[in-house]
């Protein structure tokens, strides 16, 4: 039995909290920051490998894989970092990965993904459209002779960004629509003026202040098409299930560092004589906080061993690490408010940082009761045998 | 990451396995109503004596006492590969479970010679006596009084012991029972007790069932009334009987749990929502949050796995096993019973539905026996998290002087 990181994994994830630190005081500072994100820290992630670690050699990469990945996104949650990691690394990347593992032959995957590798381009996922719900939702947006007019939002990283994939319908693409790549490098910020008129970046008022959102406005960008026409669908399957699973590893770490937080405040404050760390009423939250946590865990290794073997498994590991983290991670942030008291509901204290990462998690790949409906589906199918592999070895 | 057994664990499995597949069918317990109990107990030593000629039993103890010597993952993968079977092994899970690992590590060798063999082949039956009516969670609390006096004839000292046990479970059909009592009351509660084990047939020892909730009677009360017993029946020094029995915790964590095997799954509520014609989709959020807890628990326990496969200790972080596993159980059996309406009325043992209002009444004691939802969580806040205790008024003041 084997079911938790090798030695290797666990000393990338020493490096990573050598980095990154394991509180938030690096993402405290993002939210004043002007830039998207902190490009010195980056820098310095991209020198460590992080943006290479699953990519396959023959594209520039370490080959190492996505369980590498997922400590990875454990340690960027817990920190909050102010990195691009999940826009570029977690999701592009993994996007552009699932293509080129799936059409070998790819020209804009082929052409990107060293790019991306070697830490040249910082990308993000541009799929939702305003009034959207989810990443699978059909798009509005239409390409044509190769030019892409339309407009994405919520967009994460959308003004750090150097590269977008964004969903688009298409002449070729049939009843269906397809994925494509836009180059955003010289395109406008905010309410500034970029050197291209194809593409603006409109700021929203973002609820994440470290992981900050906004739009992209495509009048005509050139745009290089990812997979085949009509592959998108296909594409978004395969990829929300990977960024259910990674996502899910940057909720636990989070919802992880919620219960340090409440654990650290808890014995330090006072009330009626005694720390309230003694009170059952409060030791037993906490306790709660904790199971929450391992169960999240558990869960989200199932779903790491599923996406790093390709187990058929995947869809329903995927499934039930997103619910469980998600109940751990609101759990977590929450209470780590409540338990704060009113200094908890300051804009100082930094429980509101992960209070707001977690619902821009809810919300960016669909909420509970969408995931709830995914899993018992699946449940249902399989028709009197939930059994999984992981159950049966149990 | 994957959830292979390593070439040993594989090689040990695998022999396991080819074991039971020839034996183990011919002593499983038949499914439907239960067995006479006399039967049952036949049926289970029988059992148990082929487990012991094999090997099987004792696997962690030391081989010095009559165990095997193996390591704990050697013993989870047995317990994994005889789940596989509905096998009687209930009978004796509290005795080697705890009370036997007690009598070894804190009696003397010749203790362990008389006593271990016997119970390991289930020729010897042992049950525990910690729990009293005035002291449920609070085990330290026990009123049940040791006295000592000088032997007879310059034999040894013995002691002479009055009081009430509770909860004691099959407590009928057993030899020996591992014994807490008070022998200083003038000493701070946990500094006063003392261990002992005592012989189960002893006149002055009287057993009456307790009927419980869903209306049997498998636990009883135990009442002594001046039981004479001899000092070489103590386990540990005078006073140290709080230690000692924190000790029997250890072993006590390699049954890491999980869901009981005869409690209903989820795939059996799947299959009562699909007999009654109910879109599970109409339950997602719900059915979702039972999936959750359930394989949640089961994906926890492999990582305990790989923890003793990796030479780890287990620490108290399994505490959060029987804490998700009741409540779960309790909350899914009444979700069924309410999906099954008017039919859930019925609680006879034919009823389709027996699985579930069985298990929503035993549920409830799930959740208390063993330690209760909070004391469980008590132990998280304490021995994971490292959170102070909850201020006490009771451990430096002497027993004879407290209030309650």
């Amino acid at each position: 039995m084997n079911f938790d990181f090798s030695d290797e994994q666990q000393e990338l994830r020493r490096q990573a909290q050598r980095l990154l630190g394991t509180g938030c005081a690096r993402a405290r500072t993002q939210v004043t920051a002007s830039a998207s994100f902190d490009a010195a820290l980056w820098r310095q992630a991209v020198e460590m490998g992080w943006t290479a670690a699953a990519v396959p050699e023959a594209q520039g990469g370490l080959g190492l894989g996505v369980l590498e990945l997922c400590v990875l996104a454990e340690e960027c949650g817990r920190a909050l970092a102010p990195l691009p990691f999940a826009a570029s690394v977690l999701q592009a990347t993994q996007a552009l990965s699932i293509t080129q593992s799936t059409w070998p032959n790819d020209a804009a995957a082929a052409q990107w993904l060293p790019l991306l590798a070697a830490g040249e381009v910082v990308a993000t996922v541009a799929l939702v459209e305003p009034g959207g719900r989810l990443w699978s939702d059909a798009p509005q947006a239409r390409v044509q002779g190769g030019r892409l007019t339309g407009t994405k939002s919520p967009v994460a990283q959308a003004a750090g960004a150097d590269l977008a994939i964004v969903s688009a319908r298409s002449d070729e693409d049939g009843d269906s629509f397809g994925l494509w790549l836009v180059d955003l490098r010289g395109g406008g910020t905010g309410d500034e003026a970029g050197s291209r008129s194809d593409i603006h970046r409109p700021s929203i008022h973002s609820l994440d202040l470290v992981n900050r959102h906004g739009g992209l406005r495509f009048d005509g960008a050139p745009a290089q098409r990812l997979g085949p026409p009509g592959a998108g669908p296909e594409l978004l399957r395969r990829l929300i299930d990977s960024t259910a699973v990674l996502m899910a590893f940057e909720q636990l770490g989070s919802a992880e560092a919620a219960l340090a937080m409440a654990l650290a405040y808890v014995r330090q404050r006072k009330a009626f004589g005694r720390e309230i760390a003694s009170y059952q009423a409060v030791k037993h939250r906490l306790a709660d906080m904790y199971v929450k946590n391992q169960l999240a865990r558990s869960h989200a290794y199932y779903g790491a061993w599923a996406l790093s073997t390709g187990a058929a498994e995947l869809p329903l590991a995927a499934a039930g690490a997103r619910l469980a983290a998600l109940d751990a991670q609101t759990f977590a942030t929450e209470e780590n408010v409540q338990l704060h008291g009113g200094i908890g509901f300051t804009w100082e204290c930094d429980a509101q940082l992960y209070y707001r990462r977690t619902r821009a998690q809810a919300i960016a790949l669909g909420g509970r009761a969408h995931w709830a409906q995914r899993l018992v589906a699946m449940l249902a199918r399989v028709d009197g045998n939930t059994t999984t592999a992981a159950a049966t070895s149990a | 990451m994957n959830f292979q057994d390593t070439p040993e664990e594989a090689g040990f499995r695998a022999g396991v396995r080819a074991w039971l597949d020839q034996h183990a069918p011919g002593y499983v317990v038949p499914a439907g109503p239960k067995p006479p109990h006399a039967k049952h107990i036949r049926n289970a030593k029988a059992w148990q004596a082929l487990k012991a000629g094999a090997g099987f039993v004792g696997i962690v103890w030391p081989k010095a006492v009559g165990g095997q010597g193996g390591t704990p993952i050697q013993q989870v993968i047995f317990q994994q590969e005889e789940q596989r079977y509905r096998l009687p092994t209930g009978v004796f899970s509290i005795g080697l479970g705890m009370c036997l690992p007690t009598l070894f590590t804190h009696g003397a060798p010749e203790l362990a010679a008389r006593y271990v063999p016997p119970a390991m082949r289930g020729d010897e039956i042992w049950c525990q006596l910690f729990s009293e009516p005035a002291g449920g969670s609070d085990v330290a609390a026990a009123r049940t009084r040791a006295v000592r006096v000088a032997g007879k004839e310059g034999g040894d000292d013995e002691w002479v012991i009055n009081g009430q046990k509770v909860w004691t479970s099959g407590a009928k059909d057993c030899d020996y029972g591992l014994l807490l009592a008070r022998t200083d009351p003038s000493v701070p509660k946990h500094a006063g007790l003392t261990m002992f084990f005592i012989d189960m047939r002893d006149p002055a020892v009287e057993v009456r069932p307790i009927k419980s909730m869903p209306g049997e009677s498998e636990f009883n009360e135990v009442f002594f009334t001046d039981l004479r017993i001899s000092d070489r029946q103590r386990l540990g020094a005078p006073g140290a009987g709080w230690k000692v029995s924190l000790t029997t915790l250890m072993f006590e964590r390699l049954a890491v749990g999980g869901r009981p095997a005869t409690a209903p799954s989820l795939d059996d509520l799947m299959g009562l929502m699909r007999q009654s014609g109910v879109e599970p989709e109409h339950h997602a959020q719900t059915l979702a949050r039972f999936y959750l807890n359930d394989q949640g628990i089961a994906l926890t326990r492999l990582r305990l796995m790989t923890a003793l496969s990796r030479g780890q200790v287990p620490g108290p972080e399994a505490s959060i096993s029987k804490l998700v596993v009741a409540k779960n159980l309790q909350e899914m059996a009444g979700f069924a019973q309410e999906l099954a309406a008017n039919a859930a009325m019925d609680f006879d043992e034919a009823s389709p539905l027996h699985g579930f209002t069985q298990w929503q009444m035993w549920s409830a004691g799930l959740r208390i026996a063993g330690g209760t939802d909070e004391i469980l969580r008590n132990i998280i806040a304490e021995r994971v998290l490292g959170l102070p205790p909850e201020v006490r008024l009771d451990k430096d003041t002497p027993y004879n002087q407290l209030q309650a």
